[in-house]
C-alpha cells in the first residue's frame, strides 16, 4: 500500500495545486514534496534490507482479462531509486523559489506529476504499467521544457520528445512480443518475464528494441544526440529533473527489464555496448573540455559519466552493478547541484560563458566551498561520493576486460581536467565587471546545496548505508540472468 | 432492432418538427432521440435477435458498434448551436439526414446478408452526399458534395457487381452461406469469387477512407462544414470498418490466404499515405483528414487476425479514436469560426487564451497519437496485441515508425497551442459545448487510465 501511497500522493497534490492561483503554489508544491520525503523515508525505516524480494508489494487487477495487473513493490534497487526521486524533487522546487516563472500553478503541478511517473517507473512490477508509467513521466518535462525553457525551445524539445518515444514504442512492441511468449493466458509481470526462455535469435533482437529505449533516455552513444541541447534549452529546474532523475530511468531499464529478461541477447551484444559506452565516455569527455557554455560542459560530462554507468552494467559483475547502483545516486547528487550553480551564476551575472567570469570566490565564499564539494565529487576525489561509483564501475569493466578497463579510466584524468579548468576560470582569477557586485548564497539557496553537499560527504565516507540497500537484490538479479 | 426503429422513426418527426418556428428546439430533441435510441440499442445486449429471415442480427457486435456510433452522434451535435442561432433554415433537415445515416450504418454493423449491407451503405452514403454539400454558399462545400457523391456512386457501383459476382459463385447473398461454399469452392467458380471479393473489398476499402481509395478524402473533409466533418470521419468510418471486419470474418475467414496479401498491403499503404501526407498539411482540417485515413490503417490492423482480442480491440479503438476527433473537429470549428481560418496558426496561444480548449486539445491530440493516460494508448495496445498474437511482428514495427511520424503532426498542434503568441481574443464558446468537451476529456482519460471497463466487451 505504501509503495501506491508514494505513486499516487505527487499526484494527488499536483492537482490542488494546479487550483492554487499566484505564486503560493510554489510553497504547497515543496509542501507536499516535504511529505513525499517523510513518506520515502519511512519506507527506507521499514524496509528489511537482508531480505533481496521486493517489499510493500501491491497487486490490484487492472485489466483483467488480458492479465496486466497494477503490481507495485520495491526491492533494494528501486529503493534507492525512489530515496533518490524524493530527496532530489524538494530540493528542485526549492531551487526555484527565487524564479517568478508566468503561471506557476502549471509549472509545479507538472514536477508533481512527474514525479508520479517517476516513481511509477521505479515501483512497476508489470511490464505494461512500466510502460505507461514511462511515458507518463516524459509528458510534463516536454511541457516544462517546452513552456518555460530558452529561445529554442520549441524545436529542440521537440526533438528530443520525438526521440524518446520513437525508442519507448519500441520498448512497448518488444514487451508486447514477450508479453505473447508467456504460457497460459499470459501476463506481463516481471516475475513471469523473466521466467521466459526465448532462443538466442529471438532474444537478439528484443535486446535491440529495448536498448533503443534506454540507451535514448540515458543517453548512451551515438543515441546522446538530443541530450546537449536539451539540457541547455531546458529552465534550471527541468535540466535538474531531466539530469538528476530521468536519465536513471534509462538505466533502472536496463536493470530491471533489459538484463535479466534476455540474458543471452546481453551475452551476444555486452561488447558492442561496453564499446559504445567507452566511446562515449571520451568524446563527452574531450567535448565537454572545448566548451565555452556552463551549462553544456556540464550535459557533455554527463554523457562522460552516463557512459561509465553504461558500462558497468553490461559487465554483469557485482562491482559493476553496485558500482552502476551508487553512482546513480552520486550523479544525480552532483549534477542537479552542479546545474543549480550554474543557475545562480547565471542568475546574478547574466551569463553562462566560462570567459567571461572570474573572480567569484572573492565575493561568495559559501558558493565556493559548495560548488568545490559539488565539483570533486563529479572528479571523483577520494572520500567523495564519485569516487566510490567510479571505482567500483571501473573494477567492474577491468574484470571484464583490461583494456576496456584502462580506456574508461581515461575519465577520471579528462574529467579533472575540463571540471578543474572550468572552475579556475569562473571562480578564480580578477573580478571583472559583471562578476563586481556578486553575492553570496541566499537562505534558500543554502538549503538546497547543503543537503546536497552533505550527501557528498556522506555516499562517499560511509558507502555502505546504500551499499547494503542495493546488494542483496543486485546478486539476486545476478542470479537470475546467470540462471 | 428498436434502435433501428427508433432512429427511422425519429428521422421522420424530426422533419416536421423543422415547420416549427424557432430553430432552438431542434437540437435537444434530437439529442433526446439519441438518447432513446442509444438505451434501446443497449437494452439488446446479451439478447441476440435475427429480423428479416435473418438478413439483420442484433448481436453483441451489432449493438457495441451502433452503441459507438449513437453515442458519437450525442458528442458531435452540441457542437452545432451555431447553426441554431444563425436560424439555419434547413437545420431540421441536417438532423434528420444524420439520424437516418445513422439507420444506413446500423444496417451496415448488424447485417447477415450482402444486400444489407448494400442497402446500408447506400442509406449512409446518399445522406452525406448532401450534408457534405450542406454549406451551399462555399465553392468548397459543393465541390465536396460532387466530389463524394461521384466517387460515391462509382465505388458503390463497385460493390454491387462484386455482391453480383459473389452470387453468381456462391448462389446466396447470405454471410454464412458464402462462407460455407467459400470453404468448398468448386474450382470452376474460383476465379468468379475472388472477383466478386476484390471488387467488395475494393468498395469498402473506399467506404472506410483506406489507400489507395482515399483520395477523395483529404478535399471532401476540407470542403464539408466541419460539423459533418466530425460525423463523416467518426461515425461513416466506424460504421465502414465494422462491416469490412465483419464481411472479412463471417464470410472470407476461409479463404483468407486469398485476400490476405492484399488487405496486408492496404494496410502498410494506408499507414503509409496518411502519416506521411500529414505531415505535409498546413491546414488542421486536412490534417485531421489525412490523421483519419491512418487511422483507418490502425483499424484496419484487426483485419490481420480474427480472434477474440481483435473485435474488442476494434471497439474499444473506435470508441477511442471517435471521441477524440469529435473533441477535436468540435475545438477546431470553434476556432476556425471565431478566428476565420482552419490553419495550425489559428491555434497559435489557444492554451492561454482558452485554457480549457487547448487542455481538452491536448488530451485529443495525445490520444490520437497513442501516448498513455488516454484512450487512444490502449486502443493501440489492444490492436497490435491482436496482431502480434497472429505473428504479424514487421507489420506492427512498420504501425510503430508511422506513429512515431503521428506524433510529428499531433505535437505541432500542442506546440501552437502552448509555445505560441496569441493569434487572437479568448475563443467563444457556448457552455453547453464546454459541457461536452469536458465530458470528452474525461472518457478519454477514463480509457486512458480503467480500460477494463471499455474492454472485452464482446
Amino acid at each position: 500500500m505504501l509503495t501506491a501511497i508514494l505513486i499516487l500522493w505527487p499526484a494527488v497534490a499536483a492537482l490542488l495545486v494546479l487550483l492554487v492561483k499566484g505564486q503560493g503554489a510554489k510553497k504547497i508544491a515543496f509542501g507536499a514534496a516535504l511529505v513525499e520525503l517523510v513518506l520515502g523515508i519511512y519506507a527506507w525505516i521499514n524496509f528489511v534490507p537482508a531480505n533481496p524480494g521486493t517489499q510493500f508489494l501491491l497487486n490490484l487487477p487492472w485489466i483483467e482479462t488480458a492479465g496486466i495487473s497494477f503490481k507495485v513493490g520495491m526491492d533494494g534497487i528501486s529503493l534507492l531509486m525512489v530515496l533518490l526521486t524524493v530527496f532530489l524533487i524538494p530540493l528542485i522546487i526549492l531551487s526555484t523559489f527565487k524564479h517568478t516563472y508566468d503561471r506557476p500553478s502549471s509549472f509545479y503541478a507538472l514536477i508533481l506529476f512527474m514525479q508520479s511517473g517517476l516513481l511509477g517507473v521505479f515501483t512497476s512490477l508489470d511490464a505494461f504499467l512500466f510502460y505507461f508509467f514511462w511515458e507518463v513521466a516524459l509528458i510534463p518535462i516536454y511541457f516544462i521544457a517546452g513552456l518555460w525553457g530558452g529561445e529554442n525551445r520549441i524545436k529542440v524539445t521537440f526533438k528530443f520528445f520525438l526521440y524518446t518515444v520513437f525508442g519507448s514504442l519500441f520498448m512497448l512492441a518488444a514487451f508486447v512480443y514477450l508479453y505473447f511468449q508467456t504460457p497460459g493466458t499470459h501476463s506481463s509481470e516481471e516475475v513471469v518475464f523473466y521466467q521466459l526462455t526465448l532462443d538466442a535469435a529471438n532474444q537478439s533482437w528484443i535486446f535491440w528494441f529495448l536498448f533503443i529505449a534506454f540507451a535514448i533516455k540515458m543517453p548512451v552513444f551515438p543515441f546522446h544526440t538530443w541530450q546537449p541541447d536539451t539540457y541547455t534549452e531546458a529552465p534550471a529546474a527541468g535540466t535538474m529533473l531531466l539530469s538528476g532523475i530521468m536519465l536513471k530511468m534509462g538505466i533502472y531499464g536496463v536493470l530491471r527489464w533489459l538484463l535479466p529478461v534476455v540474458p543471452l541477447g546481453v551475452s551476444q551484444w555486452a561488447t558492442v555496448v561496453l564499446v559504445l559506452a567507452i566511446i562515449g565516455i571520451v568524446y563527452g569527455a574531450i567535448i565537454a573540455i572545448r566548451q565555452h557554455d556552463l551549462k553544456r560542459l556540464i550535459a557533455f560530462s554527463s554523457i562522460s559519466h552516463v557512459g561509465l554507468i553504461a558500462a558497468g552494467l553490461f559487465t554483469l559483475n557485482e562491482q559493476g552493478l553496485q558500482g552502476a547502483m551508487i553512482q546513480m545516486l552520486s550523479h544525480g547528487v552532483n549534477v542537479v547541484g552542479l546545474f543549480f550553480i550554474i543557475d545562480i551564476i547565471q542568475s546574478r551575472t547574466g551569463t553562462r560563458d566560462i570567459a567571461a567570469m572570474g573572480g567569484i570566490t572573492q565575493s561568495a565564499p559559501f558558493l565556493t566551498v559548495c560548488f568545490m564539494v559539488l565539483m570533486l565529487g563529479a572528479v571523483a576525489l577520494p572520500l567523495t561520493n564519485g569516487f566510490v561509483g567510479e571505482f567500483l564501475l571501473l573494477m567492474g569493466v577491468y574484470q571484464y576486460n583490461a583494456w576496456m578497463g584502462a580506456v574508461a579510466g581515461l575519465t577520471i584524468i579528462l574529467g579533472a581536467v575540463y571540471m578543474l579548468r572550468m572552475f579556475q576560470r569562473v571562480m578564480f582569477g580578477e573580478k571583472n565587471a559583471i562578476t563586481e557586485v556578486f553575492t553570496d548564497l541566499t537562505f534558500t539557496e543554502k538549503a538546497v546545496l547543503v543537503p546536497l553537499v552533505v550527501m557528498v560527504f556522506w555516499i562517499g565516507l560511509h558507502p555502505n548505508t546504500f551499499l547494503n540497500i542495493s546488494e542483496p537484490a543486485i546478486l539476486h538479479l545476478l542470479d537470475v540472468i546467470k540462471r | 432492432m428498436t434502435s433501428l426503429i427508433l432512429l427511422s422513426v425519429f428521422g421522420i418527426v424530426n422533419l416536421f418538427l423543422g415547420f416549427m418556428k424557432s430553430k432552438k428546439v431542434l437540437m435537444p430533441m434530437v439529442l433526446l432521440f439519441l438518447v432513446i435510441a442509444l438505451g434501446a440499442t443497449v437494452m439488446d445486449w446479451n439478447q441476440p435477435q435475427s429480423y428479416f429471415n435473418n438478413m439483420f442480427t442484433m448481436d453483441n457486435y451489432a449493438v457495441g458498434f451502433t452503441a459507438v456510433m449513437v453515442l458519437s452522434t450525442i458528442f458531435i451535435l452540441p457542437f452545432s448551436r451555431s447553426y441554431g442561432e444563425r436560424e439555419e433554415a434547413n437545420l431540421a433537415e441536417y438532423f434528420s439526414l444524420m439520424l437516418f445515416s445513422l439507420v444506413g450504418g446500423v444496417m451496415m454493423v448488424g447485417y447477415e446478408n450482402l444486400l444489407m449491407l448494400f442497402v446500408g451503405i447506400e442509406i449512409m452514403s446518399i445522406s452525406m452526399y448532401i450534408l457534405a454539400g450542406s454549406d451551399k454558399r462555399n465553392l468548397l462545400s459543393n465541390e465536396a458534395s460532387m466530389k463524394y457523391f461521384l466517387m460515391g456512386s462509382f465505388f458503390t457501383g463497385i460493390i454491387l457487381f462484386g455482391v453480383a459476382l459473389l452470387y453468381g459463385a456462391t448462389g446466396s447473398f447470405y454471410l454464412s452461406e458464402i462462407a460455407s461454399s467459400a470453404a468448398t469452392l468448386e474450382p470452376g467458380n474460383a476465379p468468379l469469387l475472388l472477383m466478386g471479393l476484390l471488387l467488395v473489398l475494393v468498395g469498402v476499402t473506399f467506404k472506410v477512407g483506406a489507400a489507395p481509395f482515399h483520395f477523395w478524402t483529404p478535399d471532401v473533409y476540407e470542403g464539408t462544414p466541419t460539423l459533418f466533418t466530425s460525423y463523416m470521419s467518426t461515425v461513416v468510418k466506424t460504421a465502414g470498418i465494422a462491416a469490412f471486419y465483419k464481411l472479412m470474418s463471417a464470410a472470407f475467414g476461409g479463404v483468407y490466404e486469398e485476400w490476405f496479401p492484399t488487405v496486408v498491403a492496404i494496410t502498410v499503404l494506408t499507414l503509409l499515405i496518411g502519416n506521411i501526407g500529414a505531415v505535409a498539411q498546413t491546414s488542421m482540417k486536412r490534417m485531421l483528414a489525412y490523421s483519419s485515413i491512418s487511422h483507418a490503417g490502425y483499424l484496419m490492423i484487426a483485419l490481420t487476425s480474427f480472434n477474440d482480442r481483435s473485435e474488442n480491440a476494434l471497439l474499444f479503438y473506435s470508441l477511442a479514436y471517435s471521441v477524440a476527433t469529435i473533441a477535436a473537429f468540435g475545438i477546431l470549428k470553434y476556432v476556425a469560426d471565431a478566428r476565420g481560418s482552419d490553419s495550425y496558426d489559428a491555434f497559435n496561444g489557444l492554451g492561454k487564451t482558452n485554457p480549457l480548449l487547448g487542455f481538452v486539445m491536448t488530451v485529443a491530440m495525445l490520444s490520437l497519437a497513442g501516448i498513455p493516460l488516454t484512450g487512444g494508448f490502449f486502443g493501440k495496445l489492444f490492436l497490435f496485441s491482436a496482431a502480434l498474437e497472429q505473428g504479424m511482428l514487421w507489420l506492427i514495427v512498420v504501425a510503430i515508425l508511422m506513429s512515431a511520424v503521428g506524433i510529428y503532426y499531433y505535437f505541432r498542434v500542442i506546440i501552437a497551442m502552448y509555445m505560441k503568441d496569441p493569434a487572437g481574443e479568448r475563443v467563444p464558446v457556448d457552455a453547453f459545448a464546454t459541457f461536452t468537451l469536458i465530458s470528452l476529456l474525461v472518457l478519454t482519460v477514463l480509457m486512458g487510465i480503467v480500460p477494463g471497463l471499455f474492454n472485452d466487451l464482446l
